[in-house]
């Protein structure tokens, strides 16, 4: 894995954080032994997945369920602390970075699986449930779709402030299109439900809204998701291409054929070079680059768009074409590409990963954008991506013992974002702003749609205290709401009016 | 104004036709209604007369088409029958069939109301397939949100909130819509009966299974015609797979009609029977997949989604008691009346929602969006 690279902190201290107070009462709340405040202790929390950000966090707090945590936000208003909500930690934009004067409230004690309700196709959890287990609370005969690549350690309430994607989100959708429920403890301490197990509650889509809200507007304490049937059959192949521009155009052809696939996933060269030597598949070491692409459903859809399948892939000159005959060799397949990212350390020191997305048919030339890239800056570039989302890992690597090349590999990171941008695209599809990616904020909005955004902010979280800081390019206040329009007295006789 | 969903005058009608004109009518009016094709007009609660009707039919522009990469930026005024129609020329479309008022239903309309169809049971909602965004504030900006591509998380997804928010926020000028293949073939089966139970238990059996159905739906005619479940199949294997459905209806119990390959008519009559006959209304009840029975016991005339828990009831436009009846027998399944007559709208809440947290949030946003309630003023839940 990489090692981190030492940043300057999101926000500095400012000096009148009230500890004493602050951990005497969600001591009171939780128990001494949930309250940690020995640096010792608090080091293990100074980072999210994104380790180049650190910040040793004053206090954390490990709530044991919903009315704990509801009780310690509470606290943390009427303090006017600000804290940020954590699950496991695994998150790759620093949404879960710490704040030197706030409170750290990690939800890994949350972890009950509260309901399975198979007849109404939900299950209800708490937030530091783990994606994976959702998927075997409901296994062998339903599923949890949204798969991150950290799916065995990441948390669900995680998910649901990210609004995670993962290998299968091209035929199956996000974290958003699977929550159904939320009890949200909002920043002044009150509990909300939004949504349910039914669908289409009346009223704004506040869960719409919530999810993938970097838990800037609250944090959700229970949470309801939408588990789907198991597919009867999953077939899985892997095509190797002679290059990336080659494999892109076999990505437009199958999706042109109406096929619409579980997964369609590619690796480059070099990601491929990295992969091996952690999953041994033993991939032709001349390929150019891999589409993994799977296919799911009912048995006699899937075998027939299978065949189809097979020679498309064929017809757009792959090199060769590998079927996963058994369960093991689809795991093999899968391990190849969820070893990605830790395996980029193998082949270089230090790396960043980016999350751009582009419109599918722009690939080849964002591709080819970004190989000029690399050559201009002297780096590698690994690309791993979700073809058919169009959402880009370029992993650019540099090594951070070298003065400057840290320095120049995010500078290079960061043209990436524009010209994924220039392609009409965006600058993150599924791992979040958080802290890294504030600053291209404005080069994806206007003002005036940051505005807007800070204006659902203000709704939820008025005095900004649910992780500031984060997603918002540049801090901001919430102003006084203007009172309801009320129809003046003259105005009513007539005598005036607001023309 | 006059639609087949209703009537709503106002003093003042433009035609504004980009979005920064529809940001600036906003900022310089007192009460806006903002309008597309009409067809829902008697949707929500009567709410304040409006000052101004804002017609979106200058908006009319497909702006984008981008077929590779099955995504379509169009203008609020755009039909959604005409929309469809350009995308059915390369084999794909919008999936999303809410009754389209014989074609003159907008795509800012069906948004604003979160409309849907049968559909639904494998796309999803509107929500599901918008991914990005401009609407026009009351405070006069234009703002943007979302994305042009089918995947991104970066910013507040406010095209969710814009969603279903009666224009109440703001006007939605344009959306950013993930597009769908065209299923080449499909095949509709049939299973019908007279007993509640067997039909719920029937719909429960298809729903858990991995079937990949398009639809899944139900109708219901009160307890001496009975009901059915139409299936519908497709892909390269709809056959295979509507030989599976018809076996599993018929082991639940179900009596079951030959398959129907002609079947946009019997799909067709699903959509209208989610709007009111004349004089008549339509409550939206969002129930569970298990309470279907309930559901069916509690009324006479519905369609749904069966495995959404989704129905809508359809009740004599008078019958406030009976708006009441239903909600008390299907609490807490949300009940909303949709498509009423006025009198009945001002009668019973339309919207259902009881004071409390929730609602004080609902009014938090309301006041942060638009502080002075220029966007239809009183139309939506709780007053706002």
């Amino acid at each position: 894995m990489a090692q981190p690279v030492p940043a300057p902190p999101a926000r500095p201290p400012s000096g009148d954080f009230p500890a004493a107070e602050l951990v005497r009462r969600v001591r009171a709340i939780c128990g001494d032994e949930h309250v940690l405040t020995h640096p010792h202790d608090l080091r293990t929390y100074q980072s999210d997945g994104l380790l180049h950000y650190h910040v040793v966090p004053p206090v954390a707090v490990l709530p044991g369920d919903g009315e704990q945590v509801r009780e310690v936000v509470a606290v943390c208003h009427e303090l006017s602390v600000p804290w940020v909500a954590r699950g496991a930690g695994s998150g790759l934009s620093g949404g879960a970075l710490p704040i030197a004067d706030g409170v750290l409230l990690v939800l890994s004690r949350m972890r009950r699986v509260l309901e399975v309700d198979l007849e109404n196709q939900r299950v209800v959890v708490e937030p530091g449930v783990t994606n994976i287990a959702v998927s075997h609370a409901v296994a062998p005969d339903y599923f949890y779709p949204p798969d991150p690549s950290s799916q065995i350690v990441c948390s669900i309430g995680g998910n649901v402030a990210e609004n995670s994607g993962g290998a299968h989100c091209f035929k199956y959708g996000f974290t958003t299109n699977y929550v159904t429920g939320l009890e949200v403890v909002l920043p002044d301490g009150g509990v909300v439900e939004l949504g349910g197990k039914h669908l289409d509650p009346p009223g704004y889509d506040l869960l719409g809204a919530f999810v993938g809200s970097e838990g800037t507007l609250g944090v959700a304490t229970r949470i309801t998701l939408r588990v789907v049937p198991a597919p009867e059959s999953v077939k899985t192949l892997v095509a190797f291409f002679a290059d990336v521009r080659s494999a892109g155009a076999a990505v437009s052809a199958i999706v042109s054929a109406g096929l619409v696939p579980a997964a369609i996933e590619m690796m480059d060269a070099l990601a491929i070079h990295a992969s091996e030597q952690m999953a041994h598949a033993g991939w032709p070491p001349e390929a150019g680059a891999a589409l993994l692409v799977e296919l799911d459903g009912p048995r006699a859809e899937c075998e027939a768009r299978f065949g189809e399948l097979e020679t498309l892939c064929r017809e757009s000159e792959s090199t060769g074409v590998r079927v996963a005959r058994t369960a093991a060799e689809r795991a093999v397949f899968w391990k190849m590409r969820k070893s990605a990212f830790p395996a980029a350390g193998r082949i270089s020191s230090h790396y960043f990963v980016q999350d751009g997305v582009i419109p599918r048919t722009r690939l080849p030339e964002v591709l080819g954008r970004i190989e000029e890239l690399g050559r201009e800056y002297g780096l590698r570039i690994a690309n791993v991506f979700h073809a058919g989302d169009g959402n880009l890992h370029p992993l650019v690597c540099f090594d951070g013992h070298r003065p400057g090349e840290a320095a120049r590999a995010e500078e290079l990171s960061g043209l990436i974002l524009e010209a994924c941008l220039n392609a009409g695209g965006s600058i993150t599809g599924e791992h979040g702003v958080g802290v890294d990616k504030r600053a291209y904020m404005g080069k994806m909005f206007t003002e005036a749609d940051l505005a807007a955004f800070q204006m659902l902010r203000c709704a939820f979280d008025p005095d900004g205290l649910a992780n500031p800081g984060k997603v918002m390019p540049t801090p901001r206040l919430c102003g006084e709401v203007p009172g309801p329009y009320r129809v003046h007295p003259l105005e009513a006789a007539g005598l005036a009016d607001r023309f | 104004m006059t639609g087949p969903g209703g009537t709503l005058a106002a003093p003042g009608l433009a035609r504004p036709r980009d979005s920064g004109e529809v940001a600036a009518l906003l900022a310089e009016s007192r009460r806006v209604a903002p309008v597309g094709g009409g067809t829902k007009l008697a949707w929500g609660a009567p709410g304040d007369a409006p000052d101004l009707l804002l017609s979106t039919e200058g908006l009319g522009a497909i702006v984008e088409h981008n077929a590779g990469d099955l995504t379509v930026i169009l203008e609020a005024g755009v039909t959604l029958r005409g929309a469809q129609e350009q995308f059915a020329g390369v084999g794909q479309r919008l999936a999303l069939d809410p009754p389209d008022g014989d074609g003159r239903a907008t795509v800012g309309g069906i948004l604003a109301t979160a409309d849907s169809g049968p559909l639904r049971h494998r796309y999803g909602a509107v929500r599901d397939l918008i991914l990005g965004v401009r609407v026009a504030l009351p405070d006069g900006t234009v703002a943007r949100a979302g994305s042009n591509v089918i995947k991104n998380v970066a910013g507040y997804d406010l095209a969710k909130l814009m969603c279903g928010a009666l224009g109440t926020l703001g006007v939605i000028c344009e959306a950013t819509l993930r597009l769908h293949p065209l299923p080449e073939q499909s095949i509709t089966v049939w299973g019908s009966a007279t007993d509640p139970g067997v039909l719920a238990r029937a719909a429960r059996l298809l729903a858990g299974r991995a079937l990949e159905l398009e639809a899944l739906d139900l109708r219901w005619d009160g307890p001496a015609a009975g009901g059915c479940l139409l299936a519908r199949a497709v892909g390269r294997a709809a056959a295979s797979t509507a030989g599976t459905v018809a076996a599993l209806m018929g082991e639940a119990g179900l009596e079951v009609d030959p398959v129907h390959e002609d079947d946009a008519e019997l799909w067709a009559e699903q959509r209208a029977r989610q709007r009111a006959l004349p004089d008549g209304a339509v409550v939206r009840v969002s129930a569970l997949p298990a309470d279907l029975e309930r559901v069916l016991g509690a009324c006479e005339s519905a369609v749904g989604r069966a495995a959404l828990g989704l129905a809508w009831v359809r009740l004599d436009g008078e019958d406030a008691a009976g708006v009441e009846r239903l909600r008390a027998a299907l609490a807490p399944a949300p009940c909303v009346v949709l498509d009423a007559p006025e009198a009945l709208r001002r009668a019973v809440d339309p919207w259902g929602v009881v004071e409390g947290p929730e609602l004080d949030l609902l009014r938090r946003v309301k006041a942060r969006f638009d502080p002075t309630g220029v966007c239809n003023p009183g139309r939506f839940a709780g007053g706002i």
